[in-house]
């Protein structure tokens, strides 16, 4: 597990090259499936160009892997779906324009639930990914294969995309740092929409200081996505390991019926923690947490059910033997989506038709606007809150993938989040037996300086993020 | 509660061709969500706007330039049927 700066040293001792050639023998060697696609010759032929003339970027010559939703120029996309087979994008995603201007290495392309749908990485075409601490075990989702990667030591940074916790359910089960920025920190141009109101793109590293280096260089203005906002920022100079005055609210509706004990304790004795640093604590009520998660489904499957009407075959993808129009598209679309992908669309569709839309659709978006108004309220007294990420450790592999509504209540803590479109990191503050467990700590709307650090000082102050999983 | 020729009207709308396995497959399933989202009902909601989107932005302008895009090439790279520089769409009946 080596950190920005260590790399950057050695890349300076030795080469990128070097590095990048390492990094692709432990992918080679894994038994993790964290990638859908190497992207070995581009990486290293980039490798050598930085070598050769040098690049004084903040990620110069260091490699990192991108969630396969993400649009990479010349680098097959497959959003885990056979529907995208062969799609190859013309463009980059802001994102990727970004990280080669910071001299980053595209190494590869990673797993993910179909259409970033779940929170498992067991519903990808390529087969699931498998977590690093316990290979039985899910990696969390949908960015599983972007945290495996991290985890594995299988590239030192990646990029997930978190709809309703996304990223930080898969950092929180695989032993990393990830973050869900406020909504519109970082431009979506080019990530392959699936609920476009809920979905930010986030970093992940092994480090907090890693994550704002990363999350620094994605993050800002651009015009291709209107929801962009246009400010200054500097996230790596808000880590500051001081918390002294610091007011952390605890929502006690995060820590309700179905949470692991040790999950609980690990969160209660971190706050403890940030206490004896010079924080102090408080109760926080968030009546409306009970809704989330029926309003976020209902919200992420009818955005999902108009986003997806754009797999068609006809542009890109899958294509069948042709018949008339619509039985074309449908049929295209009956062979390239799966199960989940399917279900989700059939009851965004039922939520949005005719008779259904004010009692399903309307009602959720109200919820949501009742959920925005419990954080503003929390907000008034506190500077951030904590809660488990996930209400217990990686569970099994098969565990839940047959039936929708167990797999769909792990997700209890990070929708709400997504919900308020404020911002949330999710880093790891202890184990269950060799399993790793994470905290979210969550901010005001573009107040990822004070989450980052609160998370940074606790960082500082232990070392579970120093634990490596066997044989990594 | 979705029956079965509710499944085969909303299959339709979302253009996803259904076999009669998929039917008795996902009914249950599609069942047991709607029932879970039946938690909505008990919320009292009375007078309360919809939030549509968490940030308050809405019609954002740009200038009406043309700016750098994908050459015909480009953009035509990834269609499965294509002719003369056209997609090749299916027959409409």
């Amino acid at each position: 597990m080596a950190s920005i700066n260590e790399l950057t040293e050695r890349i300076h001792a030795d080469s990128s090259e070097e590095i990048v050639t390492e990094y692709l023998e432990r992918i080679g060697k894994s038994k993790l499936n964290a990638f859908i696609t190497v992207a070995k010759e581009s990486a290293l032929l980039r490798a050598k160009e930085i070598d050769s003339q040098g690049h004084d970027g903040p990620l110069a010559g260091i490699p990192v892997a991108i969630k396969d939703n993400i649009s990479t120029k010349g680098i097959a996309t497959t959003c885990a779906s056979k529907i995208l087979t062969g799609y190859i994008p013309p463009y980059d995603a802001h994102v990727i324009e970004k990280l080669k201007e910071a001299g980053a290495i595209i190494i590869g392309k990673t797993n993910m639930d179909e259409f970033a749908m779940g929170s498992s990485t067991e519903s990808s075409f390529y087969g699931p990914t498998l977590n690093p601490w316990d290979t039985t075990r899910v990696p969390g989702g949908s960015s599983g294969g972007s945290a495996a990667a991290v985890a594995g030591c299988e590239a030192p940074l990646s990029l997930g995309s978190d709809t309703g916790g996304s990223v930080r359910c898969p950092a929180s089960f695989c032993g990393v740092v990830g973050l869900k920025p406020t909504y519109g920190v970082i431009s979506r141009y080019g990530l392959i929409s699936y609920a476009n109101s809920l979905e930010q793109i986030g970093p992940f590293a092994t480090s907090v200081r890693d994550v704002a280096t990363l999350f620094d260089v994605i993050s800002g203005h651009d015009p291709r996505d209107s929801t962009s906002v246009d400010r200054e920022t500097n996230y790596s100079s808000a880590l500051i390991n001081d918390v002294k005055g610091l007011k952390i609210g605890v929502p006690e509706e995060y820590f309700g019926k179905g949470i692991d004990k040790n999950v609980e304790k690990s969160v209660r004795d971190a706050i403890n923690t940030l206490e004896e640093l010079g924080a102090a604590s408080v109760e926080v009520k968030m009546p409306h947490t009970k809704y989330a998660l029926s309003a976020y489904y209902v919200i992420a499957m009818s955005e999902a059910s108009s986003n997806l009407a754009r797999f068609d075959g006809m542009r890109y993808g899958l294509r069948t033997e042709d018949s008339d129009w619509h039985t074309t598209f449908s049929q295209v679309r009956a062979a390239g989506f799966g199960d989940e992908v399917k279900r989700r669309i059939l009851l965004g569709t039922y939520a949005l038709s005719a008779g259904y839309h004010d009692k399903y659709y309307l009602k959720a978006l109200k919820i949501r606007a009742l959920i925005k108004q419990d954080f503003e309220r929390a907000f008034r007294d506190v500077d951030v809150l904590i809660a488990p990420t996930m209400p217990y450790p990686a569970f099994k592999l098969g565990e839940k993938i047959d039936d929708p509504i167990s797999l769909y209540l792990a997700d209890v803590d990070t929708v709400p989040i997504n919900l308020a479109g404020v911002p949330s990191i999710s880093l790891p503050c202890g184990f269950s037996e060799r399993l790793p467990i994470g905290m979210q700590v969550i901010g005001k709307h573009f107040d990822e300086a004070a989450i980052l650090r609160t998370a940074f000082a606790f960082e500082e102050n232990t070392d579970f993020h120093t634990r490596q999983p066997e044989g990594s | 509660m979705i029956t079965k020729k509710d499944l085969e009207h909303i299959g339709w709308l979302s253009r996803l061709e259904l076999s009669e396995e998929d039917k008795e497959k996902y009914t249950p399933k599609l069942n047991s969500v709607l029932d879970y989202f039946g938690e909505l009902d008990k919320a009292d909601t009375e007078g309360v706007e919809p939030s549509y989107h968490v940030m308050p932005m809405s019609n954002v302008f740009r200038e009406d330039v043309p700016t750098a895009m994908l050459s015909q090439e480009e953009a035509l790279s990834n269609a499965p049927k294509n002719q003369d520089g056209f997609i090749k769409a299916p027959r409409m009946m």
